[in-house]
């Protein structure tokens, strides 16, 4: 039963190398891909201390092209998708009419009217059914997740692993940069990006050319890692998770990104944005530091005092802190530093409310 | 220390053995490798009694938590401090230095009922896919 199951799954380019350095995998979204290989907390470690790998071919890949395909972008964008130059990247929401965020990504300029966007795999067809409708003035969307595939390389040595394998701007690359280059020898779309809190590369090439790439990070010492590893390091770095921290009845303005919504421009979402500004926010997302031991899980439930207040939206044991760290939307008058409890297998634990970055790696400038 | 041959163990993968009076509950190797990266042991409390196949304990890793089943009756007499502080003991030794908790007053008819090393072996043949 469970063989036939799997068989369902969807899976990357990589899929087979990944179970032949014994991966174990699960169903994520659809996709088969590997929780972790060997150890969850070696992966986070290697990661914050030198280099490794991620696998994200599952996530979506659309270019967006033509003449009006910045209109499009900034319509169906709070970022300000026109303030990139080519060679530029950023990270946005795109919105509903009511403010609720669709989804996540990060949207590249790789040339005047040429722009690239990856988004969550969870929301690839909600995403291309929202653009396409909001699609006016006739720019091209072309989904190329299928033929495409991505790998993330995270870590303080990511720079000189890509260098090793002859990308030769792997230096000088700023945060946030996107080039379309040759790494081994093979055409790819590298941005300086990522989801670790460590400086680090995302790395699009043909669903042909990926296993050669993937060998050739491995074979230079960089740690295969799986998504649980992605978890633990994202929340440390106080990143958001799609479907868990973020969904459609959630604004961008509770869920702690005020800094990416762009009110100097018009988007879908601000008019909700601008009346919820007004009348001040109920409630807003909240990093959350166990003071005593226990591993917060999502869905733990919230408490000031007797009262409950919430519920941890993600947590885990963070590897780096020793201790239990997660988000939840909480009212909006919880102070930073205010004395909360998350109650864990029935056990209520004292915990802090504050902000949600519990950890700030050395990101290149 | 005690060895695996000494140990009867639970389908649920957790070991006891007899001494003196006393018994020693912990979880197997094979337990710990499945579990992987353990971060946190909520043991039972000294002077509890339980009985045989009750949840009392729960180890948990960095994606999930795990109960852990007495394999045996009787009253919680200690619980491992060294794993309390250090959880990841237990997947580096779970069979000494990993210990989790001590029983008073087993029953030693519960004990010759589980499964002993070679039964325990075979049942973990099986579980596997």
């Amino acid at each position: 039963m469970q063989t036939e199951a799997i068989s369902l799954l969807k899976k990357t380019p990589l899929n087979c190398a990944q179970k032949d350095l014994g991966a174990k995998m699960v169903d994520f979204h659809g996709w088969e891909l590997p929780l972790y290989f060997e150890s969850i907390i070696k992966e986070h470690e290697a990661v914050r201390t030198r280099c490794g790998v991620f696998d994200v071919s599952h996530m979506g890949r659309l270019k967006i092209e033509g003449p009006s395909a910045l209109e499009l972008l900034e319509r169906t964008n709070a970022n300000s998708v026109g303030s990139l130059k080519p060679g530029e990247s950023l990270y946005s929401h795109v919105l509903n009419s009511s403010g609720g965020i669709i989804d996540d990504l990060i949207v590249s300029c790789l040339s005047p009217n040429h722009y690239y966007a990856v988004v969550n795999a969870s929301r690839l067809e909600s995403d291309k059914a929202w653009i396409i409708k909001n699609n006016t003035h006739g720019a091209s969307v072309i989904d190329e997740s299928a033929q495409t595939a991505m790998l993330a390389v995270q870590g303080p040595k990511a720079e000189d692993v890509l260098e090793l394998l002859e990308f030769k701007e792997a230096k000088t690359l700023p945060r946030f940069g996107a080039v379309r280059t040759k790494i081994l020898n093979r055409d790819a779309l590298i941005t300086r990006t990522g989801y670790t809190g460590e400086d680090g590369f995302e790395i699009i090439v043909s669903a042909q050319e990926a296993r050669a790439i993937w060998l050739g990070l491995i074979s230079n010492g960089v740690a295969p890692c799986g998504l649980a590893s992605r978890d633990t390091l994202r929340l440390e770095a106080g990143l958001l998770l799609y479907g868990q921290d973020m969904n459609e009845e959630i604004s961008s303005l509770e869920a702690g990104c005020a800094w990416l919504v762009k009110f100097e421009k018009d988007f879908i979402g601000k008019d909700a944005f601008l009346k919820q500004k007004q009348e001040g926010l109920k409630r807003r997302l909240y990093g959350v530091k166990l003071s005593d031991q226990g591993v917060p899980r999502p869905g733990n439930e919230v408490f000031l005092g007797d009262k409950k207040i919430g519920a941890l939206t993600s947590a885990t044991f963070s590897p780096t802190l020793k201790t239990g760290i997660g988000f939840a939307y909480l009212p909006a008058d919880v102070k930073t530093g205010d004395d909360i409890f998350v109650l864990v297998h029935g056990r209520k634990i004292t915990a802090k409310a504050g902000p949600l970055q519990f950890y700030k790696g050395k990101i290149h400038a | 220390m005690p060895k695996n041959e000494e140990c009867r163990y639970l389908k649920s993968h957790e070991w006891s053995y007899l001494d003196g009076a006393e018994a020693v509950v912990g979880i197997s190797d094979h337990a710990q490798k499945e579990i992987t990266d353990i971060v946190f042991v909520e043991m039972p409390k000294v002077g509890k009694q339980v009985s045989a196949g009750q949840a009392v304990a729960t180890v948990e890793s960095v994606k999930a938590a795990f109960d852990i089943y007495s394999p045996l009756s009787g009253e919680i007499c200690a619980v491992n401090p060294e794993v309390s502080k250090d959880p990841s003991i237990v997947n580096k030794e779970p069979l000494d230095r990993g210990w989790l908790f001590r029983l008073k007053s087993a029953r030693k008819e519960e004990f010759s009922s589980l499964m002993d090393w070679q039964q325990y072996q075979e049942f973990i043949k099986t579980q596997k896919h």
